[in-house]
């Protein structure tokens, strides 16, 4: 799921300077889930910034609410007179329900509660790692279902690099190696042939690299259709 | 082609090769370069100059090369990944042959965690391995990467480094194979302190038959003291420096010789590196002592360098 990490009390106090009327949103997916932006977080950071407001003065009030996924108009819509009626808008989701928002009501003030930080899964109770950077293109059907675009700090399609020692990673030394277990990894499946192939440089345009991405898919429009119901070609 | 590099000619002809390295310095005034060029002449067949070594930014690899060829020397241009896309290193590339560059070293590149721009954003699009197929199908294919055609082809003896001491230890006799399939024609070995482990590795190399393949040179450091070494055991990875070299550095520095036996050390690795069959010559990283280099390539009698 989508990690985020919520940003400093003080750096959020410091982006509703001047406000009066503050709605602080929420979300029930991936960052609840994940303990940044979901109903306890939401209330945790309004009680936090209400201890802010009491000390500074500034005159805050709060509305606080959670959507079930911020990043979807329809599950905006019906939150739609509160965050009409607030100075700004603090959402808490990923940087996917923030703009949902700020694209809904370009008029409102919309600020990032957190800080979107990674695809990434919990590894143990309150750690969670990054396992995928979206890129566009899967290679790991060659590399032992490891990903080494997200988990290898150099990204390398040939790896492992001469920094890594005893299997962890030279960035830190916490970190495994992402070549070490592809090795390891391989080796347990007998593919071992994978690491010697001379795997040629990745395609980066499928990735943010080319451009911002889209995906259309023509069997999911809703098709303009004319009085007896025959689709219009757009 | 004006003239093949020297270094590949010496190794090629199956004498013993030499590389120094300077690393060149944070500011833009040359005479760093070329006061280390006057004393390091002569003392190796070429010379390596770092690209930015650690993530620190210095004075550029092909800048610092211009320097030394005016003095009469070769350079080996090296080169990251880290800082350059594939537009800018073939660029680099087709530049450095231009300027009459013929040893060029495809490295990935130490992470920007580790310098002094921090903040920098990794390029990475290229790795080690592609760096190399890549400029040897410019030169051998006068292909870019994408396809196309070059008007002309660059001229170069293309290097790589390997680490023998890096993890997965098995993995590491393999990764050289395949920097060699992907063009590496000479590999500049990881510092050496392990020489036994190196032997293994050797002994490995010559088991797949990749040291007919390429001119393997044995990276040395001289240890200019005990902290240093002791930095080099603890602090750098993939790095190996066995208890004993610790041991007799630390007997050195209470005689208060260190230096002497840092050097002593180094001239003792050389020693044992031209003894090792598959290897084909040494490279001296003299990292900030790189005045010392024609004091150990005297000492392990590597001079004088031939012309060729």
């Amino acid at each position: 799921m989508i990690r985020a990490e919520r940003k400093p009390v003080s750096e959020i106090a410091r982006m509703l300077a001047g406000k009066k009327k503050v709605l602080v949103v929420g979300c029930k997916t991936c960052v609840a889930i994940g303990h940044a932006g979901g109903e306890k977080e939401v209330a945790e950071l309004v009680s936090a910034l209400r201890l802010v407001n009491a000390k500074e003065g500034h005159g805050w009030q709060f509305e606080q609410t959670v959507v079930e996924r911020q990043c979807e108009k329809e599950w905006v819509r019906p939150i739609e007179e509160k965050i009409i009626s607030a100075d700004a808008v603090v959402s808490l989701a990923c940087g996917l329900g923030a703009q949902t928002i700020a694209d809904m009501y370009p008029i409102k003030q919309v600020y990032p509660g957190v800080n979107t930080m990674f695809l990434g899964v919990p590894e143990e109770q309150g750690v969670f790692v990054e396992k995928c950077l979206a890129c566009g293109e899967c290679v790991m059907f060659e590399t032992g279902g490891i990903c080494p675009v997200a988990r290898c700090a150099k990204s390398m399609r040939n790896g492992a690099c001469g920094g890594s020692a005893d299997g962890k990673c030279e960035v830190n030394l916490e970190t495994d190696c992402a070549w070490y277990m592809i090795y390891e990894r391989l080796k347990l499946q007998g593919r071992l042939d994978l690491m010697t192939k001379v795997v040629e440089p990745k395609d980066w345009s499928k990735s943010h690299a080319g451009g911002r991405r889209k995906i259309v898919r023509k069997d999911l429009l809703i098709q303009p259709t004319d009085r007896t119901g025959t689709e219009v070609k757009k | 082609m004006t003239h093949v590099s020297n270094l590949q000619k010496v190794m090629d002809s199956g004498k013993f090769g030499v590389t120094g390295e300077i690393g060149p310095p944070r500011g833009a005034d040359p005479d760093h370069i070329i006061k280390l060029a006057r004393e390091l002449k002569g003392s190796a067949d070429a010379y390596n100059l770092t690209d930015n070594q650690t993530a620190i930014v210095r004075l550029s690899s092909i800048g610092s090369a211009v320097i030394l060829m005016k003095e009469g020397m070769e350079p080996v241009v090296q080169m990251t990944c880290r800082d350059r896309n594939r537009i800018a290193l073939q660029s680099d590339l087709l530049g450095a042959s231009a300027i009459g560059v013929r040893n060029v070293l495809c490295l990935t590149g130490d992470h920007q965690i580790f310098g002094n721009e921090k903040s920098a954003k990794g390029v990475f699009d290229l790795d080690s391995v592609s760096l190399l197929s890549t400029f040897r199908n410019m030169r051998d294919s006068k292909k870019q990467l994408s396809g196309e055609e070059l008007e002309a082809a660059p001229q170069i003896f293309l290097g790589a480094a390997e680490n023998p001491f890096g993890t997965p230890y098995e993995f590491r006799a393999l990764r050289l194979q395949k920097k060699v399939n992907a063009g590496a024609q000479f590999i500049q070995t990881q510092a050496i302190f392990d020489m036994d482990w190196f032997e293994r590795w050797m002994a490995e190399v010559r088991k797949m038959g990749i040291h007919d393949r390429v001119h393997i040179m044995g990276g040395v450091i001289p240890c200019k003291s005990l902290g240093g070494a002791r930095y080099m055991k603890n602090k750098v990875p993939g790095m190996k420096v066995p208890d004993s070299i610790i041991t007799r550095m630390k007997n050195a520095k209470d005689k208060g010789q260190e230096k002497e036996e840092g050097l002593r050390i180094c001239v003792e690795m050389i020693e044992r590196l031209k003894c090792i069959e598959g290897v084909h010559g040494v490279h001296i990283m003299a990292v900030m002592w790189e005045e010392m280099v024609p004091y150990l390539v005297k000492e392990a009698k590597l001079l004088p360098r031939p012309i060729l």
